[in-house]
């Protein structure tokens, strides 16, 4: 951990992840579960049996996901969308570990430890 | 049940348009990736990173916009004000990677799609109306949340303007693309009042306590001199 992260800046990361993890495990219960805009256009004109798409639309041909069937498929726990919650802290926690770990490692390295690779050109 | 997909599912696009709008995919993170590191430091780094996070959670609000029809945050916008466009596509990307491969949400072979339209046309819309707009998101607090709705809408309507394109280029449904477009890009109208406000709330709340992140109102030389 550098040392220049200040207190200020962990209170407000903690804030931000606490905010993420409510609104993902808890708010998210509260959402609406009708097809968002681009899901209703497309399948305008075809009629949902069994979760297959019938007649002739956008969508028509649309197929189900590759990885329908793992674990988290549909922000459920194994198929169980009780869980929903479970599956979007698990979703914010997974976020917040790739993208802040890519963003770490991306970042121009300041002050004296920088010796790893090449210089930056800034 | 698909309920909770949100994005462009496999099958939508044929194979030559989902392949080559995976190639453009692929290069324009490759520039982001690039560009990105300019933007990134100690102190920025690990906002990104929560950025993500939070478009990730915010993703999964549906909120109504018509009877049985929703919406959610794209979240480009948002990112693009906090952290800047090139980090902001790569916050939207790595969101629609985790959705596409941890939560089978958006198609493998649409996250090219996903990707260009989402993380990369429309983070860039809302950001070029965003700097467009600086003067005013940097003279008061009502500026800038006006400045972050309208571009949050921008980005929404953009996004799925794109997706009209490629419909065009490669779409595999029967379909007349007029009433097809209008539609889209009305319903996304409604969804950007949504993300709008969304927006505005986020970089408000953001800027009440940490001004000195959100990149749209940093001194740009001042943070440069300090980077390097």
């Amino acid at each position: 951990m550098s040392s220049r992260v200040s207190r200020r800046g962990l209170l407000f990361a903690a804030v931000a992840v606490a905010v993420a993890l409510l609104l993902a495990g808890v708010v998210s219960y509260f959402a609406s579960g009708n097809p968002d805009g681009l899901d209703h256009v497309t399948a305008r004109g075809c009629t949902e049996v069994g979760g297959a798409l019938h007649g002739s639309c956008p969508a028509q041909h649309a197929r189900e996901h590759a990885l329908a069937g793992s674990p988290l498929a549909d922000y459920a726990v194994d198929g169980d969308d009780g869980f929903l919650g479970v599956a979007g802290i698990l979703g914010v926690l997974a976020t917040l570990l790739i993208a802040g770990g890519l963003f770490w490692l991306l970042r121009a390295r300041s002050g004296s430890r920088g010796g790893q690779g090449r210089r930056d050109r800034s | 049940m698909s309920t909770l997909a949100m994005h462009a599912s496999d099958g939508l696009l044929n194979a030559p348009t989902s392949l080559a709008t995976g190639a453009v995919a692929v290069l324009g993170v490759a520039v982001a990736l690039v560009r990105a590191r300019t933007d990134l430091d100690d102190r920025t780094a690990p906002l990104a990173g929560l950025v993500a996070a939070f478009v990730f959670a915010v993703q999964m609000l549906n909120f109504p916009v018509l009877p049985g029809v929703s919406g959610h945050l794209l979240g480009g916008a948002l990112a693009a004000i906090l952290v800047g466009p090139w980090v902001g596509a790569l916050c939207v990307s790595v969101v629609l990677v985790v959705q596409a491969l941890l939560f089978a949400d958006g198609g493998l072979t649409a996250l090219g799609v996903n990707i260009i339209n989402m993380a990369l046309l429309g983070t860039a819309a809302g950001y070029l109306v965003a700097v467009a707009l600086r003067s005013v998101a940097t003279r008061s607090r009502a500026g800038l949340l006006g400045v972050a709705f309208v571009a949050a809408f921008v980005n929404t309507v953009v996004a799925s303007a794109g997706f009209v394109v490629e419909y065009a280029l490669g779409g595999q449904g029967a379909v007349s693309l007029g009433g097809f477009a209008a539609a889209l890009l009305g319903v996304h109208a409604l969804i950007g009042i949504g993300e709008g406000v969304l927006t505005a709330l986020t970089v408000g709340a953001v800027a009440s306590v940490r001004p000195d992140l959100v990149y749209l109102l940093r001194d740009r030389t001042a943070a440069r001199e300090v980077t390097s």
